[in-house]
């Protein structure tokens, strides 16, 4: 396997915006190869994540009808679909095609057009990445089923309305410092307390935001990637891992075995552990997620992750920064661009690029994108060059 | 021999914002129950607040959808 470089990144907003799909794609991905300094001809493969598109704007057959109009002519151009993983996962295969020698040059990008849609029936369209003939057909939402498990989560651990809303509340003071967020806005403890209820215990506040954007790297063999850039990463590791799709056939919904199996497979890959992350983007696309992730990823032991985020142990200054884009809570979740979107966030503090957002540290960076309630799971650990 | 339809609140939520199809339930009460058989199973619960750890029993289906009520 070849050592692989992420060696340009392209972004749009996230939020409520103007443009179509179509042209959001394209705009990400002009901006990945202006910054990789490279034209689209060079590409020489496409990985696009896209969750919904034919049920959010009524649009199949993505990847060339995307890569055509970003100037890819005859390249192989492939949609992949894993839920909120679908860009995370297009990274794993893009990253995949390089390492085993296929490609020099691979874009993987990720894009979702949401607001096109009202919340009921984007309710609808998310609840689909769950079990339709069982947890779907009984009236489960996504909010649902992360109420469930942050029920449960309370039940077991003691973790409290508090520490979950200490989550929004980190994560919306980084987003108020983020110019690509869709939700730049600072939040109090008590009005993320005092939200309307979603799913109880889960109120607005501790649920991501329906958005639209798309995101777009660039990825070359390590050893070419001088030849482009100085601010180019090393990735480290790349794994991706599946579980049950209905949360009522995990044996425990508190842990989420594919963070755990993916988490340790990149640890391994990489030769590094939790404690040797300086910072991460993890998929908190509720409060309660980004708390089970940090258990799951080993950066707090089973249980802690209440108690870490209410300390401050997450937020930019912290132990351990968490989300300090702002996370899909502020930053936004247009669902199939955010696991991209989170691998270019964390190659902007890798970068030194983050001005009031950036780290103290920030050498080794990790990103963990979520599918579903927990069935896909894709962790990538990146090196600053 | 038939799966017992009984079991344990094992985790629940109740859901305000629905999808389309449910918004006329809204707000209703879900729970995962782990019944006695061993299985997990994603239900309604119909009547009084259930809470996890309490005794459920199925009640009936309706449109597919399986409800529970404390026991």
């Amino acid at each position: 396997m070849r050592p692989v470089a992420v060696i340009g990144i392209g972004k749009t907003a996230f939020g409520v915006l103007p443009g179509d799909l179509r042209s959001l794609a394209v705009e990400a991905i002009a901006g990945a190869l202006s910054d990789a300094g490279m034209g689209a001809a060079a590409v020489e493969a496409f990985y696009l994540g896209n969750f919904a598109g034919p049920s959010f704007v009524g649009q199949n057959h993505l990847a060339p009808y995307v890569g055509m109009a970003a100037g890819f002519g005859a390249i192989p151009a492939t949609r992949i679909e894993d839920a909120c993983a679908s860009s995370g996962s297009a990274f794993f295969h893009a990253w995949q095609s390089v390492a085993a020698g296929i490609y020099d040059v691979v874009v993987a990008a990720g894009v979702e057009k949401m607001t096109s849609q009202g919340t009921p029936r984007v309710t609808e369209i998310l609840a689909a990445a769950g079990d339709m003939a069982s947890e779907g057909r009984a009236g489960a939402t996504f909010p649902a089923l992360f109420a469930m498990i942050a029920r449960r989560h309370m039940h077991e651990f003691g973790t409290t309305r508090r520490q979950l809303a200490s989550v929004a509340v980190k994560n919306h003071a980084n987003g108020a410092k983020n110019p690509l967020a869709h939700m730049r806005k600072v939040i109090t403890l008590e009005q993320a307390l005092g939200g309307k209820p979603v799913a109880e215990p889960l109120t607005v506040y501790d649920c991501s935001l329906i958005s639209d954007g798309a995101a777009a790297v660039v990825i070359v063999p390590a050893e070419h990637a001088k030849r482009y850039t100085s601010r180019f990463a090393r990735v480290l590791a790349v794994a991706q891992t599946s579980d049950h799709v209905a949360l009522d056939e995990k044996p425990s919904v508190t842990v989420f075995p594919a963070v755990r199996s993916a988490g340790d497979r990149a640890y391994a890959l990489a030769g590094l552990g939790p404690q040797d992350i300086e910072f991460a983007e993890v998929h908190d696309c509720f409060t309660i997620a980004e708390i089970v992730a940090s258990e799951d990823l080993g950066f707090v032991p089973k249980g802690d992750g209440g108690p870490f985020a209410e300390a401050g142990c997450s937020a930019i200054t912290g132990r351990l920064p968490i989300n300090t884009s702002g996370g899909l809570k502020s930053k936004g979740h247009p669902v199939g661009a955010t696991g991209v979107g989170q691998i270019c966030d964390v190659m902007t503090q890798l970068r030194g690029d983050a001005s009031e957002r950036q780290t103290a540290r920030h050498r080794i960076g990790l990103a963990q994108n979520l599918g579903g309630s927990g069935a896909t799971c894709v962790v990538t650990i990146l090196e600053a060059a | 021999m038939a799966e017992s339809r009984e079991g344990v609140v094992y985790t629940e939520t109740v859901v305000h914002s629905a999808t389309p199809q449910f918004a006329a339930d809204a707000p209703y009460q879900l729970a995962i129950v782990a019944l006695d058989s061993g299985r997990k199973v994603t239900v309604r619960i119909s009547g009084d607040r259930a809470e996890i750890g309490d005794r459920v029993l199925f009640v009936e289906e309706r449109d597919g959808v399986a409800y529970y009520r404390k026991r």
